[in-house]
Formats: structure tokens, sequence, C-alpha cells
């Protein structure tokens, strides 16, 4: 069946009320009732949770052959919990496992092993890299992965979508009862924002530290009242790979020139007025457009009201000037934000439910002014792809993408026009991960489209003199100067379900087919 | 074939090695007025065909849009600058920056090989500019005969890095050492109807020694800058833009010369300052500099 951006979604896939994409607005209004997990009381007084190791904890959980598990990705590049908890299901030899993350990176290759082995024959995510990626893409995971938003992960769980029997929660530091932080241990990564949804819907909860502390552990992210087992381990990660000491502001010039016009059409908006709200990452001109937008917010003699997503250094910096307001955090991209959180005024943790939840009663997306998001392809219909590569193999990560481009009253792509021979901008993106009705503007180094539906946005910058051009004429330019790819060969096999936030079907990644001239 | 433009806005030339199809393919898109595609010192000795030959394609193949595209060939006393001139004419370069320029006879022969390369290459005489960069206390003291060596040239360009090392001398915040070459380009530039640009600054990170030394050309009458990272451009360009007052005084100028003239009048009050017509030359190029960097949308220029 063809969904509402053209993407051909196999009947199959279409069972148990899963429905193909229908908009951003389907299931506005939408009536559910929430799950609980299954809680084993503990009515009399205990000393410790805390139990010998993980293999420990897992037979206490009582994982049993065909359960879903839970991770977080907060340790990013220098996590150590996948591979330990993994290592131990191996040698318990527990087999078909779901693996219910809150995303995967190149640290978690050991998942691309178990996948290969049959231990794991699920794979729910928003993030899937490296090995994993290439494991998945072709063909090994024996169900389809299900990739999802940050929100969308939470509301999959509180519907009810997916249940998870044992979270596994990495933490810097916890007591022996599991109240535990991204803080005051050997290797910090400030919040756990992820895991909350985990802590309070699965069944057990086990939280992994190397820093026990003593009680209680104030203030802690995961609450005592939800964690069934402790487990203290010599490493839950490398601290260098967690966090950088400071986020790196980009000297590449191609991205200044973005960030540069990124800032300026900002300002061109309605919505560069005092207190207005802001979101962005941490790579390429992410972080260099927050430092022009304070340039333009002194001439201008404005504030901005909040950021919230990922915080790094210069947004700390920018909050102790007072150019900021607060900072809703979700995660903590280096040392200089980690420390801040929870200490400087206004420095504060929000769940990923808070942060993005679309089956909420609202969420922080829903109220931003303006987000900044990077992007792998992006089509002439304005879809973006963040999650396959022009090779078609899964290597990226929707994350809050979908959710902050649809809250957002302005969401700006900046992403340079060509990479190497592929050109970003296109006649169709290989996966469709945010829908085209979702983003407004698109910014390049060699120029600037505004979805045609934002008729306020264009006559905004023709106001204020800023150049824009159609976003064909960017793929013409694209194309002209690297040639018009050939489609990427895919098989029939459906080896991951992108969905949209609501849970519907927005597009499917097909199994990799090695590339022949034939076709 | 672009028309030859001896007198365009040049602000900023910006360096970028030839030998980098990564750079070169699209160097115009940070907005410098020229780019200096560099055959010479981004080049090292045994890569020169090879940065020809990316020089060719991208003279060929690539749309600068409005940007000058600039070529640095090699010094008359190395084996490579008669192959530079051929590629430069060949693949349509707007204009040649002749380095270690000390001579008008330096200048001279670099014009003979061009004029033989635009027969050889079907292009029409004189189609291609020359430019000189003075690198050597000869080559300053010989500024103005090396300004009116050729009708191609559009300007002198002073090279700080060997010209402080002839001078026994280094870099100076105040500018002091380069006080009396810069204070002589600009004069001989000048007498001689040409532009004159000042060396590169190679500090990257030091933006405000940067906006400091461009401050300084800018008062001393030079018409840009070379630069080495489109970094600096923006600085320059908000140096060299006229200011709105600048603007405004210069239209009331024009404007004021203009009825004056009709009415027979000579001299006359313009803001309680005396003016006559040796004033309108300098408020006409202010308004065409405006007009050129978007800040004048008037008709007066």
């Amino acid at each position: 069946m063809r969904n509402a951006v053209g993407r051909e979604i196999p009947d199959e896939l279409l069972t148990g009320g899963r429905e193909v994409f229908q908009g951003n607005a389907y299931r506005d209004g939408y009536t559910y009732t929430k799950v609980g997990p299954t809680v084993r009381a503990s009515v009399m007084s205990k000393e410790t949770k805390v139990v010998a190791d993980i293999r420990a904890a897992i037979e206490a959980c009582g994982m049993k052959d065909g359960m879903t598990i839970s991770f977080h990705h907060h340790f990013r590049d220098g996590d150590y919990i996948v591979n330990q908890v993994m290592q131990v299901i191996r040698e318990l030899g527990l087999r078909d496992i779901t693996v219910a993350a809150s995303s995967l990176g190149s640290a978690n290759d050991v998942l691309a092993q178990c996948i290969e082995e049959g231990i794991v024959t699920g794979i729910q995510t928003s993030g899937i890299r490296g090995r994993i990626g290439e494991a998945v893409s072709t063909g090994k995971l024996k169900t389809p992965a299900i990739l999802r938003t940050h929100g969308g992960r939470v509301r999959a769980i509180e519907c009810g979508e997916v249940h998870i029997d044992v979270a596994f929660i990495g933490a810097s530091s916890s007591d022996e009862f599991g109240n535990a932080s991204g803080k005051n241990g050997k290797a910090n990564c400030g919040c756990l924002s992820y895991s909350d949804i985990d802590a309070r819907y699965a069944d057990k909860v086990v939280v992994i530290t190397d820093t026990l502390v003593p009680f209680p552990n104030k203030p802690a992210s995961i609450s005592c009242i939800d964690v069934d087992y402790v487990v203290v381990v010599d490493e839950i990660g490398n601290p260098k790979k967690i966090a950088s000491a400071a986020a790196r502001i980009t000297d590449n010039p191609r991205d200044l020139k973005i960030a540069e016009k990124c800032a300026e059409i900002m300002r061109a908006t309605p919505y560069f007025k005092d207190g207005f709200s802001f979101q962005t990452g941490v790579g390429g001109p992410s972080i260099a457009t927050t430092l022009f937008l304070k340039k333009y917010m002194e001439e201008d003699g404005i504030k901005m009201g909040w950021i919230v997503g990922g915080i790094s250094t210069p947004m700390v910096e920018l909050l102790k000037e007072g150019l900021i307001g607060q900072l809703a955090d979700t995660q903590d991209f280096d040392m200089g934000a980690i420390e801040s959180l929870n200490v400087t005024p206004g420095h504060y943790e929000v769940t990923t439910s808070e942060y993005a939840n679309p089956m909420n009663k609202s969420a922080y997306v829903d109220k931003l002014d303006f987000v900044v998001l990077a992007a792998l392809e992006v089509d002439v219909d304005f879809n973006v792809n963040v999650i396959t590569g022009s090779d078609g193999i899964l290597r990226g990560a929707p994350g809050g993408h979908p959710d902050t481009a649809n809250g957002a009253k302005c969401t700006i792509i900046v992403a340079p026009l060509v990479r190497g021979r592929i050109p970003t901008v296109c006649d169709k993106v290989v996966t469709i991960s945010t829908p085209g009705e979702s983003i407004d503007i698109l910014v390049t180094e060699y120029g600037v489209a505004v979805n045609p539906k934002r008729a306020d946005l264009i006559a905004a910058l023709d106001e204020a003199g800023v150049e824009h051009v159609t976003i064909q004429q960017l793929r013409d330019k694209a194309y002209s100067m690297v040639g018009v790819p050939d489609p990427v060969q895919f098989k029939d096999r459906v080896v991951a379900i992108m969905e949209a936030r609501d849970g519907t079907i927005l597009d499917v990644v097909r199994e990799i087919k090695p590339y022949s001239y034939d076709g | 074939m672009r028309k030859p433009e001896k007198n365009r806005l040049r602000r900023t030339m910006m360096f970028m090695s030839a030998q980098k199809p990564a750079l070169v393919k699209d160097a115009y898109i940070f907005g410098a007025d020229s780019v200096i595609l560099d055959l010479e010192d981004a080049v090292a000795e045994n890569q020169k065909d090879a940065a020809r030959f990316s020089l060719y394609h991208t003279l060929k193949s690539v749309d600068y849009g409005s940007t000058e595209r600039v070529v640095r060939i090699n010094a008359l006393d190395t084996p490579h600058w008669a192959e530079d001139v051929r590629v430069c004419v060949a693949g349509g370069a707007d204009a040649i920056r002749i380095a270690k320029c000390e001579s008008a006879k330096d200048v001279q022969v670099i014009d003979e090989a061009v004029t033989a390369a635009e027969k050889e290459f079907g292009v029409p005489e004189g189609t291609t500019l020359l430019m000189a960069a003075l690198e050597s206390p000869m080559g300053i003291i010989n500024a103005l005969e090396i300004c009116k060596a050729s009708p191609r040239m559009f300007g002198i360009a002073l090279s700080g890095g060997d010209y402080r090392r002839c001078l026994h001398t280094k870099y100076y915040p105040s500018g002091s050492e380069m006080l009396a070459a810069r204070g002589q380009m600009i004069i001989a530039a000048r007498a001689a109807g040409v532009q004159c640009f000042d060396t590169v600054f190679t500090n990257f990170n030091d933006m405000e020694g940067f906006r400091a030394e461009t401050q300084l050309i800018k008062e001393m009458g030079f018409d840009g800058k070379s630069i080495v990272t489109p970094k600096q451009l923006a600085i320059a360009h908000e140096i060299f833009a006229p200011t709105a007052k600048e603007i405004a005084e210069a239209e009331r100028v024009v404007f004021a010369i203009r009825e004056n003239a009709k009415k027979g009048v000579g001299i006359f009050l313009v803001d309680g300052k005396m003016l006559d017509i040796a004033f309108v030359e300098g408020a006409e190029r202010t308004l065409s500099l405006a007009k050129a960097t978007g800040l004048y949308k008037g008709d007066l220029v």
C-alpha cells in the first residue's frame, strides 16, 4: 500500500493495527490506554539490591529465550554495558533475544556477532551504525529491525507495542537501592533521559555502575522505586569516548558559511524575538550556528528563552552569560555540559517523554520555534534521509530529528550540497526518515531553498533580502557537479521498518543487493 | 570568454592551491571578489604538472560566476612559467599574477608569452590581464615602471613574507616594517592608474590583527587585501564597505555638484563644507563601491 510520502509499504507488514503513514496530523487526538510493567513488590525492608555480577542479575530477573531487553546510548562510543551484558547472555546460551535500545553505535558491534549467531533476532532502535547496520542490511537479522524516533520509542513502550522484560541501565553512579545518576562517577555522561521510560515500563530493571555511592544518591535520574537489582562492575565505559573535553567548534569554512547563513535566515523570520526557543545538534555547522546567533541576539538586544535537546559547552556559556534562559537537557555532548547539569541555575534534565513523545498531552518539541538539523540526503519534496547511506546500508539515526522537525515552527536543514561524489539534494532519498511536510528550509553552501508550502517564510526572507532558490535548482546544481547517481539496488526482502513518530510506517529498508552493472 | 575588467571590485583576492580539486571546484562560493589559483608556492616542485592539469580543467569546466579567476604562475627564474602561461591562456583565466616581479622587463617577458599564447589558442589579444607581485626591495623601487610596463597591467600586490626577509625584519602589529613599501606602492599605483593590493595575513586565529592591518591599508588607499582563508572575507568586506554616513554624504555631494553645474556655479557649500568639482570623483567612487556591494540602490552612478 502506498503511503502519504509515496512509499510502497508491503501489505504483510500491515498487521495488528499497524498502518501506513498518512501525514503528520493523522493521529492528532488519538485515544489510547497506557500499559504498565509487572512489578515484584518489596514490602519488607532490605539492606541492599546489589548482586554479585551481571550474571547473577540476569538469573535473578529470570531471563529466558525470546525476551526483550533494553539499553540506553548515553555512553555513546565509550559504552561497555552492551558488550558486558551480551557476553553473559551468550555464556548462558540464551537465544532469540530482542534488543530494544534507545540507539546503537560502533561501541555495540558485538551485537552484529550476536545477530549472526541467532542470539539476537530482533532490533528496535533509533540509531544503527557500523557492523550492526551492515548485518541488518545484508539480511542477517531474523525479523525486520524497527527504527523509531526518540519520541516514537517512548510512545511504542507506553502503548505496549514493545514490552521490555529487562532493562539494563548503565549509570555513572548509583547507591545500593538503585538511585542512579549520570554524574558523580568515574565515567560521567550527564543526563540519563533516554532511560527514564525503560525504568518506568520494564518488568525488571538492572542498574549497572562502576561507582557505588552512599544512599541516597541525589539528584538521581533513575529512582530506586523502579530498580530491582544493582550490579557493580569495574568499568561502565571509556570516559574519553563518552564525552569529549569540549565540543569542538568547526573551523571548516564550508560549515561556517552554512552556519552563518542559517543564523541570518533565523533572524529574518518572525520567530526571532525575545524568548525564542531553539534546538540543534553538535556536529558540523550546528554549534557555529549557535555562536552566530549570539552575535545577532546581542545586536538586536534579545535573549533566547530556552534550548532543548543535546547540550554542549558553548550553550552552557551562553546560559551563564544570561543570553539563554534555560537548558532543558536530554543528553550531554561534552564535559562542560555534564558538569553544568543540575549545577548551573536553569540547566536541568528532561525525560525523553517530556522531550518528544507524540502521544503525550504535550511535549517540549511542540513549543520549539527553531530546530536546526542535519541530513544525509534531502529530496525535491523536502523528505530527509538520515538513516541509510548512499550505498543503501543502514548507518544513521533518526533520533529526535522527526520529532523536532514536526514540532518546531521553523525547521532548518543544514547540509553541504555534495559530499565527495554524492549529491545531498536529489530526486528521491533512499529512505525517508523525516517527511518533507515537516521541513521548512534547506541551507547549503550553494544556496537556500524554502519549502513552497511556507509562503510566510518565503515572504519573510524576501523582505530581509535573503536570497533563495528552488530546491530543484539546488538538485540541478548538485547533479551538474557530480552527475546523477544510479539507484541503489535492493532485494525484495524488508530488513527494517522506518516508523513515523506516531507509529505508522513511513518507509521500509530492503536487503542490499551487491551492485551489478546489469541492474 | 569574459571581457577583461581592469578596474573591477577587488576587495579580496583569495589564494587557493590549484592542485587541490576539492578546493578549487567551488572556491567561488565564499564570495571573494577574486580567487587566485596558485601554481607557485602552494604546489610542490614535483607536482607542477599535476597542478596545471587540475587548473586547466577547473578553468574550463567550473562556472565561477562573477568571481574573478587569477592564476599565480611560477617566477621567471624557474623552468615552469612558460608552460604556466600557456595553460592559463588556454583555460581562459581572467588574469595572471606574476610572482617575484622586479622590473618592467619581467612584465614584458610575460606579456609577450601571453600574447603568443593568445594567438596559439585563438583568444582575442589583450583578453588576459596581468598583475605583479612585488616581493623584494628592487621590486618596490621599480614599482612605477612595473605598473606602466604593459597595457594588460591592472595592479600590483605586496608579498610580505619575502619582502620582510629581504629587509631583515619581521611582522609587527603596528605595520611599521611595511610602511615604506606600502607607501611607495600605493603612490606608484595611483600615478600609473592601476590598483594596489596588500599582502596576506597568515595568522588565521588572530582576527583582530587581521582587522587592524586591513583597516590600515584601507586608510592608505589600497584597493584590496590578499587573503588565505574564507574566515577573513567578512572582515575585509566590512572594512572596505563604505559606511551609511559616507554613502549619504557622497550622494549629497554628487547631487549638489551636478545641480550647481547646471546653474553654472563652480564652488558651493554642502553640510557646511566648501566643495568644487574636484570632490566628484571620490564621491562617485564611494557610490560605485556601495552599489557593487549592494549598499546603494540609487541611480547617481
